[in-house]
């Protein structure tokens, strides 16, 4: 397989008293686009948030085990997780823009991480995200308007403009298109197909046609467990495991 | 293996592979008949093999709308897939088995006003060959790979079968150049026969992409039968 950049190992993870992650194991390929399928409660997200350590916020969370990311420990007690977060930016289900203009929502965290210095710099920048997330042409004349004024799919193409802002080595990505019509989720799609010569990749989907569609490798998780991870051309024509023919045939439950 | 969430997918996959059986029964009678007709000079038999072609090319149109529209609408995956590109690729070769055999019927027609003296062992063949066409059947039927290679296996046979058939109407010709007509008519329908068989074989190899999702056309025998049974030991 190819260099992985994040290596996933017998990582376990409880919510209280319960287990949501069972010992898994997980090698996610550098500038490739993974996709994590299984049914809804069987820890897609949850081990998604474990990549850039969105977890911490929940009190009740305990993790075990290792997620590297470039060979280092990303849970290692002297990594910096504003820092960590840099490198592996999240999109999420609801675009989230924040209540302000087009440039700003860019430009804001560049200019906290001390990317880009205001004025020529960050315009080019705001511009080049803008253009790499395939929204440029569509906004370069109101981007001083207010980014929750724009469409559901211009909007969640404004929240990867604003990822990719900050330089990311890795695109976290939740459900980023159950809120769109097909046509915008089409966009973002084409978008990621571009992004993954740049960016590794990782999209949770619902979508098994979309995870077909847009993904290098796919994996399929099931209470918990990694049932099967493999190139997603033979993972959809031919699956090794049971489970995961019931589920994407549609035969499961 | 469990049922669909949607009841209605099933029925359709079952409605497929009953329509793919329907099909194959009309083949197989085809070349049954087809070469009866030859064997006897039985005129009716083969106009009527001509006349049912037509059925069985409506039934490759009907289920080329079914497999079509299963794909639209299910967006099959895995062994539906495999299932689904299998009928597609095995109603070609039945279509084509029902050409052959209409092929043969028409090589009747034309021997008739000057018939063969001896039709060689055209009976052998022609029954070995509708065997092979119903072990295909059955193995697609039941989704049996064993019965799958086992046609695999036995198609060499019939090539030998043709071979020397061939060899033998050719020395008829050299003998006799009044026999030369019908002895080009013979060797056609041997010929009809032989790829025939080839079609079987086609199937053969569906069935276990099908079942196992191995790849065994243009394998060697031995590596195919490896793969299988390499599959079996889990
Ligand atoms: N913050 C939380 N506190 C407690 N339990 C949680 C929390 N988040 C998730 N869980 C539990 O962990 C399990 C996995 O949830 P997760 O959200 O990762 O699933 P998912 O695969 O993303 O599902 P979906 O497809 O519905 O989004 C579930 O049983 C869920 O109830
Ligand atoms: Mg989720």
């Amino acid at each position: 397989m190819n260099t992985s950049k994040i290596n996933i190992q017998d990582l376990k993870l409880w919510y209280g008293t319960e287990q949501a992650l069972h010992g898994i194991n997980l090698a996610i390929a550098d500038k490739k686009i993974t996709a994590f399928i299984g049914p809804s409660g069987c820890g897609k997200s949850t081990l998604l948030r474990c990549m850039n350590r969105m977890n911490d916020h929940i009190s009740s969370c305990r993790i075990e085990g290792e997620v590297t990311l470039d060979d280092k420990n990303i849970y290692a007690p002297d990594v910096d997780v504003v820092q960590l977060r840099t490198h592996v930016g999240m999109v999420f289900q609801k675009p989230n823009p924040f209540p302000k203009s087009i440039y700003e929502n860019i430009a804001y965290a560049p200019s906290i991480h001390g990317i880009a210095k205001k004025g020529v710099e960050m315009d080019e920048l705001v511009e080049t995200a803008l253009k790499k997330a395939s929204l440029w042409t569509e906004v370069k004349d109101k981007l001083h308007q207010s980014g929750t004024a724009l469409s559901g799919g211009q909007q969640q193409r404004l929240c990867i403009a604003r990822t990719i802002a900050i330089k990311p080595d890795v695109i976290l990505m939740d459900e980023p298109c159950s809120a769109l019509d097909p046509i915008a989720s089409a966009k973002i799609e084409e978008l990621m197909d571009e992004l993954k010569s740049e960016f590794t990749i990782i999209i949770v989907t619902h979508s098994m046609q979309q995870a077909a569609r847009v993904s290098d490798n796919t994996a399929f998780f099931y209470m918990g467990n990694l049932i099967e991870f493999g190139e997603t051309s033979s993972l959809f024509s031919q699956p090794q495991q049971q489970q995961t023919e019931d589920y994407i045939t549609g035969r499961f439950g | 293996m469990p049922l669909h969430t949607m009841k209605r997918f099933d029925e359709e996959l079952d409605e497929l592979k009953t329509h793919i059986l329907a099909m194959g029964g009309l083949v197989e009678r085809a070349i049954e008949n087809a070469v009866k007709s030859m064997l006897e000079q039985n005129e009716e038999l083969a106009l009527k093999t001509l006349e049912r072609d037509k059925a069985i090319n409506a039934l490759e149109v009907q289920c080329d709308e079914m497999t079509r529209e299963m794909l639209v609408r299910r967006q099959p995956a895995a062994g539906d897939l495999r299932f689904i590109m299998g009928i597609i690729k095995l109603v070609t070769d039945l279509e084509r088995m029902g050409d052959l055999a209409a092929g043969i019927a028409q090589g009747m027609l034309r021997a008739e006003e000057n018939p063969p003296r001896n039709f060689s062992n055209l009976d052998i063949m022609g029954e070995k060959v509708v065997r092979q066409v119903n072990r295909a059947l059955d193995a697609f039927s039941r989704g049996d790979t064993e019965l799958a290679m086992l046609v695999i296996e036995k198609d060499a046979g019939i090539d030998i079968l043709y071979k020397r058939m061939y060899r033998e109407m050719l020395t008829y010709m050299m003998e006799d150049p009044r026999v030369i007509g019908s002895s080009i008519i013979l060797s056609n329908v041997a010929k009809n026969l032989e790829r025939i068989a080839d079609h079987a074989t086609n199937i053969a190899e569906m069935v276990i992409y099908m079942e196992r999702g191995h790849d065994i056309r243009h394998v060697d025998h031995e590596a195919a039968a490896r793969l299988l049974s390499g599959e079996d030991n889990h």
